[in-house]
């Protein structure tokens, strides 16, 4: 097999697997939701982005102790001000920008 | 609402993502170039694929040979978490005639949440759900045209985005509250349990391999929870 159509076959593989794995869901529940999943999953996406908050801060325990306080403080930030003033974009650029002059002070 | 106003209210719901995703799209070139790799790779990896972290992990993959079974199996463990997406859509997108396959394809972390939170919205209900697939697609142009620009012109972004990625974490952080503040106790009770578990397996399985666990356990005690409510 050429380099080539190696890298060709490598992307198409995963881009089959991610498909698939996005499908799934999909697939097996062709003809509608049994009323208990239904129920369950609306309760789905608060559960789920919570796992993806703590998906994002997952290298805080193993990382230093400076920038894990930077990025909690971020977080800290984010929320009060999303609380606050309630305007999506205008906390995460704040909280973005508070970051990355956070990382360059400290 | 017509054609217009859906394009405009998508366009609106996809700012939050547009800058994380030049930004990490860019990053991404970047990497794939200094692997030796041309734009033609990035611009096929961001359509094909489209999944931010997978795409980072094939490079290496790749540049050592990897098997193709082993691609196969690292991209299932790495994307598992696509998995549990679908279910909050299942209704929504099955409305959607033909665009229905590209937007199962197209829920990614990102687009998966700001659905989640464009749901929320008052005249969401009563809307044309093409804004979804205007939302979806604009998100991948940002991540693909961010990849292509990034191995084109890596060394000419001169100045330094290191910590441009919060953003991401911001956004989740953003829909994250205002879920909990439209959901009221149900939400709240949700995330929570949802992040004890997630804290749980980060700290017994490690920042690798908690991720699959997590969302397993947390649809298993939800369920549990609402049977224990329902039958009592």
């Amino acid at each position: 097999m050429s380099s080539n159509t190696y890298q060709l076959l490598a992307v198409a593989v995963c881009a089959l697997c991610t498909f698939l794995l996005r499908l799934a869901p999909f697939a097996l529940f062709r003809r509608g939701m049994p009323p208990f999943l239904r129920d369950l999953a609306a309760k789905l996406p608060a559960a789920i982005i919570a796992v993806l908050v703590v998906y994002c801060l997952k290298g805080l325990p193993a990382g230093s102790f400076s920038s894990g306080l930077i990025t909690l403080v971020s977080v800290a930030f984010v929320v009060l001000l999303h609380l606050w003033r309630k305007n999506t974009l205008l906390s995460i650029a704040m909280g973005t920008a508070l970051y990355m002059l956070l990382l360059r002070l400290i | 609402m017509g054609k217009k106003q859906l394009f405009l209210y998508a366009f609106r719901k996809s700012i939050p993502v547009m800058l994380g995703f030049l930004f990490l799209g860019a990053a991404y070139g970047i990497v794939l170039q200094a692997g030796g790799l041309t734009w033609i790779w990035a611009l096929y990896t961001s359509l094909a694929i489209y999944a931010g972290s997978m795409q980072f992990a094939l490079l290496p993959l790749m540049a050592s040979g990897a098997s193709l079974p082993t691609i196969a199996l690292m991209t299932l463990m790495v994307n598992s978490r696509h998995l549990f997406y679908g279910l909050s859509f299942l209704d929504v997108f099955r409305g959607m005639g033909a665009r229905y396959p590209y937007m199962i394809f197209s829920l990614t972390d990102e687009t998966y949440s700001v659905l989640c939170s464009c749901r929320q919205d008052p005249e969401f209900s009563a809307m044309d759900h093409r804004a979804c697939w205007y939302l979806a697609l604009l998100h991948q142009l940002y991540w693909v045209t961010g990849s292509v620009v990034g191995a084109l012109a890596g060394e000419l972004l001169a100045f330094d985005t290191t910590g441009i990625d919060f953003s991401m974490t911001a956004l989740f952080v953003v829909i994250l509250v205002d879920q909990l503040k439209a959901g009221g106790r149900d939400a709240l009770s949700s995330a929570g349990i949802a992040m004890a578990l997630a804290l749980t397996f980060l700290f017994l399985l490690g920042a690798e391999r908690f991720l699959l666990p997590t969302l397993a356990a947390t649809v298993l005690v939800l369920g549990i929870l609402q049977t224990i409510r329902k039958g009592g």
